[in-house]
């Protein structure tokens, strides 16, 4: 098991958000989590990936048999945990480069590994820049100064490839994209699939999941998981809509 | 999240320390036989001793400056000693094996071998050291090239025409308040002179330290870059932790002749201070460069040292199409107050200045930048961009700016830029997510905020820069 939530209650600015979410994920696996405006799905990943504001009332969450509830941001994230942003922000005067190898030796040095030399970082850095299908000047850019909104998300699958994590949550990556910067992003997502690496797809719409094929798909409504399913219930949302929903919350009721 | 970057910035002061070395220190006080005394140890000539004298004369008569956004305590100038050198330095060693281990294993401790060949190549440094300097590299080096680098008490007696011609001729010793306490008693402190048409060699600089207890440092420099001449000088500074306040009035004039180029550069490092705002060295510095025709100035400034920091270096482009410009990021944290900036005085036709101006402030301090743009007359053509950006880390500290501008000539094109941003959140957590702890994620923000400055910085001393901004960062964050 890589990542096994349990019961997991949380809220901002003292809202209840999450109210009981259940989750298990394998190592290898892609997890789609869909489901309408304000049911959550943007708050999962930052409780996930331990953002402050973001307080847990109740619950539990184990990444590879560790208390991740317990750990701080950066601990996480070094740990393994990747939160490809929806809105990412820019840091003026911090090239892109400077930012990602400093991540990158971070993350090795938790290893126990030697950090990259310039030269080394450098090789790997054009070759991810190449792959997501930005010119190589944007390693020089300040990290995502007066980059377009396309820019941005193929800027952070950059960083996923670079940083080579254990479980990856994409966060509406697709919102704002035309279809080939979609296609860009889901290649970028298809060539870290190694049989090991997990993904949780966090997704309005089904359209992405036409690119990146999903192992389940998990309704998240007003909370909690209220269905979940193969790649065929991303069909039936996009068939009919999220307003079954509603039923299905009295029904609960 | 101000928590977080309030412990991130709580600062270690690597200067810290204290060096064992017997001073030969003056009693407290300051009257003119103390002025008599400081002449006659530097074996002055009587007209030096008449300049100071008239120097302290209308000191006593001014009256300490109150318009600057600082609150502190004012000193008390009679509760200084307005003089200490280390013992050692009496019998006038004539060469590094006759220094005193002691002092030379201070600047080692603080990074600056003086040994020629362990030093940086390229590099030439005067070491001050409270009020004498201890040693001067690279000297016959720089004689070839027919470059005067010497201490300024040394070049009072070997070169007088030369000082007699240019001291006070940019700050005039009744200038202000500070530079006429300094014309009165400085020091030491370096002199350059770059003939007619060399370009020096190597990069200047000068490494002042304050050690004593209870001393004030009064340096005194001078630069004189002959008619199509190029320098480039560094200064830095550092004093031991300690629970008194000192004080440092220091004086820097620049004389750029025709055609002639001077970038000075500065990373100050003075105490700050405890996070209470317990002792710390008040920073009062008058630094100012004339430019005749066609000449340059450019002067850069890291400022993360210092209790209060009162500073304000200055051009005055008096020749035709001269060029002055002001870099600078001034770091507070803690109690810290800075009043700092720069003024462009705009004489001649199509002068052209820029002023790029970057604070920080974190924890309760406080950072002002404080300007003039002045367009003369006679400046037809001239022009001036202002940049003035305040980055604020945590919700206590406080960013100020007061641009002044005045112009007497239609033809002249001023543009004041100015933005204050906080470090956020979403920044902080950003860089988290992707493994980094706070402290590497606010100094890297703050670096990228600093970039357009450091760049101006010469190469070996950007890194440097970049460094110590990281140190003064630490335990900052929250």
């Amino acid at each position: 098991m890589m990542l096994t939530i349990k019961d997991l209650q949380a809220s901002v600015e003292e809202t209840t958000i999450l109210k009981g979410l259940n989750l298990t994920i394998n190592p290898g696996e892609v997890h789609a989590i869909m489901g309408p405006n304000g049911a959550g799905k943007s708050t999962l990943g930052y409780v996930l990936s331990g953002r402050e504001d973001y307080e847990v009332q109740g619950g539990t969450v184990e990444f590879e048999n560790q208390n991740l509830l317990d750990m701080e941001v950066d601990e996480r994230a070094r740990a393994g945990i990747f939160l490809a942003f929806q809105y990412p922000v820019e840091i003026p005067g911090v090239s892109n480069m400077e930012f990602m190898k400093e991540s990158v030796n971070a993350a090795r040095k938790e290893r126990g590994e030697e950090p990259l030399t310039a030269a080394e970082f450098l090789k790997t850095a054009k070759a991810a820049c190449k792959q997501v299908n930005l010119p190589l000047e944007f390693l020089k850019r300040g990290v995502n100064e007066g980059f377009s909104g396309g820019e941005k998300k193929r800027n952070e699958i950059m960083q996923m490839i670079l940083l080579q994590p254990k479980l990856c949550i994409l966060d509406e990556s697709d919102s704002g994209l035309d279809i080939d910067a979609l296609k860009v992003v889901a290649d970028g997502v298809n060539s870290q699939r190694d049989g090991k690496r997990s993904f949780i797809v966090v997704t309005h719409y089904q359209r992405l999941l036409d690119y990146i094929q999903p192992d389940y798909v998990h309704i998240l409504a007003d909370g909690k998981i209220v269905k979940s399913g193969g790649p065929e219930l991303a069909k039936e949302v996009e068939a009919s809509g999220y307003a079954w929903l509603e039923g299905h919350e009295e029904a609960s009721a | 999240m101000s928590e977080q970057i309030d412990k991130a910035l709580a600062r270690k002061y690597d200067a810290g320390f204290v060096s064992e070395i017997e001073s030969d220190t003056f009693p407290i006080g300051l009257d003119e036989s103390v002025i008599r005394r400081i002449s006659a140890m530097k074996e002055e000539p009587e007209w030096m001793l008449d300049w100071r004298l008239q120097a302290f004369r209308s000191w006593q008569k001014m009256k300490e400056p109150d318009w600057a956004h600082l609150g502190y305590e004012k000193v008390d100038y009679q509760s200084i000693s307005y003089y200490s050198a280390p013992k050692s330095m009496k019998d006038k060693p004539q060469s590094l094996a006759e220094v005193d281990p002691e002092l030379l294993r201070t600047y080692e401790k603080l990074g600056i071998p003086l040994h020629e060949q362990e030093m940086l190549a390229g590099v030439a440094v005067d070491a001050v050291f409270d009020s004498v300097s201890v040693v001067t590299t690279f000297r016959a080096k720089l004689e070839e090239a027919g470059v005067i680098f010497c201490p300024i008490s040394e070049a009072i007696k070997k070169y007088p025409d030369l000082v007699k011609k240019y001291i006070g001729s940019v700050v005039p010793r009744s200038d202000n308040f500070f530079a006429a306490l300094n014309s009165a008693v400085f020091t030491d402190g370096s002199f350059v002179y770059i003939p007619k048409g060399v370009r020096c060699p190597m990069e200047l600089s000068t490494y002042f330290r304050i050690n004593e207890l209870n001393t004030g440092q009064f340096e005194r420099t001078l630069i004189i870059a002959e008619e199509g001449s190029h320098v480039s000088y560094l200064e830095g500074c550092t004093a031991p932790q300690r629970d008194e306040n000192q004080l440092h009035a220091a004086v820097v004039e620049l004389v750029a002749q025709d055609n002639a180029e001077i970038k000075y550069s500065t990373v100050q490092n003075w105490y700050p201070g405890d996070e209470n705002g317990k002792g710390g060295i008040y920073n009062f510095v008058t630094k100012r460069g004339i430019c005749e025709t066609n000449a340059k100035i450019s002067w850069t400034q890291v400022e993360t040292g210092s209790a209060i920091t009162w500073k304000y270096p200055s051009c005055i482009l008096r020749g035709d199409n001269s060029v002055g410009e002001f870099y600078s990021v001034a770091l507070t944290r803690g109690r810290q107050q800075a009043d700092t900036g720069t003024k462009m005085i705009h004489l001649g036709k199509n002068t052209k200045s820029t002023i790029i101006s970057k604070g920080i402030s974190a924890g309760n301090s406080s950072n002002a930048y404080r300007g003039l743009v002045k367009m003369g007359p006679k400046a037809d053509g001239a022009r001036n961009f202002t940049e003035c950006d305040s980055l604020l880390i945590g919700d206590k500290s406080a960013a100020h700016t007061f641009p002044y501008i005045e112009s007497s000539n239609p033809s002249a094109i001023v543009e004041h830029e100015a933005t204050t941003s906080k470090v956020s959140d979403d920044q902080l957590f950003l860089c988290q997510q992707r493994g980094l702890d706070t402290e590497k994620a606010v100094s890297m923000i703050v670096n990228g905020f600093c970039k357009e400055v450091f760049k101006e910085l010469p190469m070996e001393f950007a890194v440097e820069a970049g460094k110590l901004l990281e140190i003064s960062l630490e335990g900052s964050v929250g």
